[in-house]
Formats: C-alpha cells, sequence, structure tokens
C-alpha cells in the first residue's frame, strides 16, 4: 500500500525561482504519487503558491523541472490542464453569472463533466443555482469553486490554501472532497495548507517549506515517528535556553525545558548531559509543535 | 463503533485507531465475529484519509485482532482472546502506574499500597455479590 510503483502524479526537480532579488524557490524537488494526498506546508510566504503555480503552468521553470503527469504544463497545457481540477484561494469566479450558468459554462471546457454528479454536490453543498456568484458568502463562494473543480472526476485535485479564511462546516466539506477524491478511483490530491489540524488528518505525504526551501519531506507517519519530544531537566535552574548540539527547538524555563528533535535521539541525549541536564521524557510531538520547532531552527 | 481521532497529541491516527478497536474488544464492546466499519466509512467518519484506515486495519489483522473475508468485510477474530487478555492486563497496568505515583507523591509506600488494595478488595465483595 506505501510502496508505490507508478510515475508520479507531480514530479518536480530541483525547481528555483526568483523575482527581482528574492529566491521564492530555491532547489526544490518533489514527487505526488498517484492515489495518495500529498500536503504541503510552510507559512505565508515561503513559497507554496509559487509552487503550485509552476504546477499549472502559469509560471514557466527558469530553473529545473517541472512534470505533471509526465508533461511539461507550459508546453503541454490541455494534457495537464484537462486532468487537474484546481482551487485557490482566492476564488476568481465570474462574479456577474448565476451558480448554474457557473456549471453549463464550466461544463463547455471539460468532456468528462459529470452533470448529475454537479448536481449533487450543489444540493449537498446547498447553493442556489439562481444566486449570482457575487452575491454568494465567502463559504458558498468556496464551496461553488470546489464545485467545478470536482465536478469533472479530476484525476489531480489541486487545491492551494482551500480551507483559508472558512468556517469549521466549509472546511469540513473540503476534506470530505479529499477524502472522497482519494477514496473513490484512487486519484491524487495536492494541497496547502498551514492548517497542520487538517494536514494531519488526510495526508499521506508531507512536504514543509520554508524561505523557498523544503526542509523536511516523507511520509506523514514517518516525519511524526522521527521526530521527539524531550522533557530535559537541568539541577540548575537556566537563566536563559541552554545550548543543547542536535536539537531543533528548545522552550521552556528554570529547571525543565521541552526540547523537540529530528531522529538524533541518543545525540540529544549525551548533548545534554555536557550541558549539565538529563532527558527525563521522551513523547511524541505533534505536527504543529514539528512545524514550530522548524521554524525556529529556520530562523535562528 | 464510536471511535475519536485527536491530532493535538503525537500518536499517528492509524494507530490511536488501532489502539481504540483493540479497547473495544478488550472491554467487549466489539465481539468475535463483528464487523468494523469499511475503510471508506470510517474515513469519512472519521475526517480522515482512507490509507490512514487501511493502515490501522492492516495492523490490526497483522495482530491477529482482526481478519478479511474475501469480498466481504472486516470482522473481529476469534483469537482476539488470548490478545484480549494481554490488552486488560496493559490497561490495568496503566491505572496501576497512576496509581503508584499519586501513592508516591501522597508518600504512601508499595506495602502500604498494596495492604490498602487488599483491604478494599475486602470491603468490595460483599456489595458486588449482591
Amino acid at each position: 500500500m506505501n510502496t508505490p510503483i507508478a510515475a508520479p502524479v507531480v514530479e518536480i526537480t530541483a525547481l528555483s525561482r526568483a523575482f527581482a532579488s528574492k529566491l521564492a524557490l530555491n532547489q526544490v524537488s518533489l514527487r505526488a504519487q498517484p492515489g495518495r494526498v500529498f500536503g504541503l506546508v510552510g507559512a505565508n510566504g515561503a513559497g507554496k503558491t509559487t509552487l503550485i503555480k509552476h504546477i499549472l503552468g502559469r509560471l514557466k521553470a527558469e530553473k529545473g523541472l517541472v512534470r505533471v503527469f509526465g508533461f511539461d504544463p507550459v508546453e503541454d497545457p490541455v494534457a495537464v490542464l484537462s486532468r487537474v481540477g484546481y482551487l485557490s484561494e482566492n476564488r476568481d469566479l465570474p462574479a456577474w453569472m448565476r451558480v448554474d450558468e457557473l456549471l453549463r459554462y464550466t461544463e463547455a471546457f471539460y468532456p468528462h463533466w459529470d452533470t448529475a454528479y454537479a448536481e449533487d454536490l450543489r444540493r449537498q453543498f446547498g447553493l442556489n443555482p439562481r444566486a449570482k456568484i457575487k452575491t454568494l458568502s465567502r463559504g458558498e463562494n468556496a464551496k461553488a469553486g470546489l464545485l467545478i473543480a470536482l465536478a469533472y472526476r479530476p484525476e489531480l485535485l489541486l487545491l492551494d490554501e482551500p480551507s483559508s479564511g472558512l468556517d469549521p462546516v466549509v472546511r469540513r466539506d473540503i476534506l470530505e472532497a479529499i477524502i472522497r477524491t482519494v477514496a473513490d478511483e484512487g486519484r491524487t490530491v495536492f494541497f496547502s495548507s498551514h492548517l497542520l489540524e487538517e494536514v494531519e488528518r488526510v495526508a499521506d505525504d508531507l512536504a514543509m517549506m520554508f524561505n523557498g526551501q523544503i526542509v523536511l519531506a516523507g511520509p506523514l507517519d514517518e516525519v511524526k515517528e522521527s521526530h521527539h519530544r524531550l522533557i530535559l531537566r537541568f539541577d540548575v535552574p537556566q537563566p536563559v535556553a541552554p545550548k543543547v548540539a542536535g536539537i531543533l527547538s528548545l522552550s521552556g524555563s528554570g529547571r525543565e525545558w521541552t526540547a523537540i528533535c529530528n531522529g538524533k535521539y541518543e545525540e540529544a541525549v549525551a548533548a545534554t548531559a555536557r550541558a549539565g541536564g538529563r532527558v527525563v521524557a521522551e513523547e511524541s510531538p505533534s505536527l504543529d509543535e514539528i512545524f514550530v520547532a522548524w521554524a525556529t531552527a529556520k530562523s535562528l | 463503533m464510536q471511535l475519536h481521532v485527536s491530532t493535538g497529541d503525537g500518536v499517528p491516527i492509524y494507530l490511536q485507531i488501532a489502539h481504540q478497536i483493540k479497547y473495544l474488544v478488550a472491554s467487549g464492546r466489539l465481539v468475535p465475529g463483528d464487523e468494523v466499519p469499511p475503510i471508506r466509512v470510517l474515513a469519512h467518519q472519521l475526517l480522515i484519509n482512507p490509507n490512514t484506515v487501511a493502515r490501522a486495519y492492516l495492523e490490526l489483522e497483522r495482530e491477529g485482532v482482526v481478519h478479511k473475508r474475501h469480498g466481504s468485510g472486516t470482522y473481529i477474530s476469534d483469537a482476539g482472546s488470548p490478545l484480549a487478555r494481554k490488552e486488560r492486563l496493559k490497561l490495568i497496568s496503566e491505572r496501576i502506574d497512576a496509581l503508584l505515583a499519586e501513592a508516591s507523591h501522597l508518600e504512601v509506600d508499595p506495602q502500604e499500597l498494596l495492604r490498602l488494595i487488599k483491604e478494599r478488595s475486602q470491603s468490595i465483595q460483599p456489595k458486588e455479590i449482591k
């Protein structure tokens, strides 16, 4: 189950991109395998949207290689876009259309559009067919965008911060859509998010991005199992965070400190001893803690 | 079958599911022959990736807690009982650990604790028979 042999749906190799003097993407490589959910996480401005624009072919790879279903999305947009359902954070739907007009309009672009499925989704999402797009609430707008991304059953569902600014009910609809997409016919999902709770629920694979670089990538379970939360105890209260080599982050005060480390458990134990402390507990950190630890480590 | 997953703690979701199903077996709320929900149904119910549910079931199958029937579903195994006993002992051990920690905190030594347990056990017995 966890050993896919099929060709990756998205394959990015050593992709770099600069805007003016700022490096937005720095040697990014990743692979999204078919039938799996790939979660891309990172703080705002980490480069997630820039990366997704390359997958869609809206930006041309200046350095490096981007392949979607084996095609270059800039050279071969039809081969790529006809198989991708895309929902962006700023859902740019035509404001003057009605919901039913939006559906008919979008249907015209996609030979595989499933009218019955679209109607099911519209009812499930509670969208009034006669409502103008511009009168929809933020949540309804997102649902309309999701509907047209799903209704032709794309092989790849590509979501850029889909839950951003939405209430829990709409977020649930989006998560359900992701789950349905992989559960049915083993299609693939690639999504970016800063909501780690959602990523933890639905992602098979994970990549963590900071300042245009991927610092951590792999199956979610492996990422979680390779990180440790260590409780360190010092005989003498420490006025400032003690220097312990090999750990990502350290927080606490006085005698007790919490460290997050990646893999190097024995090293961290030895380094703690050298710093005059000992490890009194070893626990599993949440994805949230892992993310914050990397953010701390990368900002130093 | 009511399961809950939490993303706050560090335990991988597939392990949370496996643990909870083992707990339900150990506590008798799932008995041999009971069917566990199909992967897709549980994935929708818990709002998690179906691959994660599949991995939990695979783990349980490997440990002999459940078995698949061809073309049908996944069921609690008869062989569940020896493991269920192990699980029951594990559950009670966790409670004992908590009790020992509390006792140590209140300066009650293990010998005294044992004596107290026996005493309590005797005082509870008649009530249980009734």
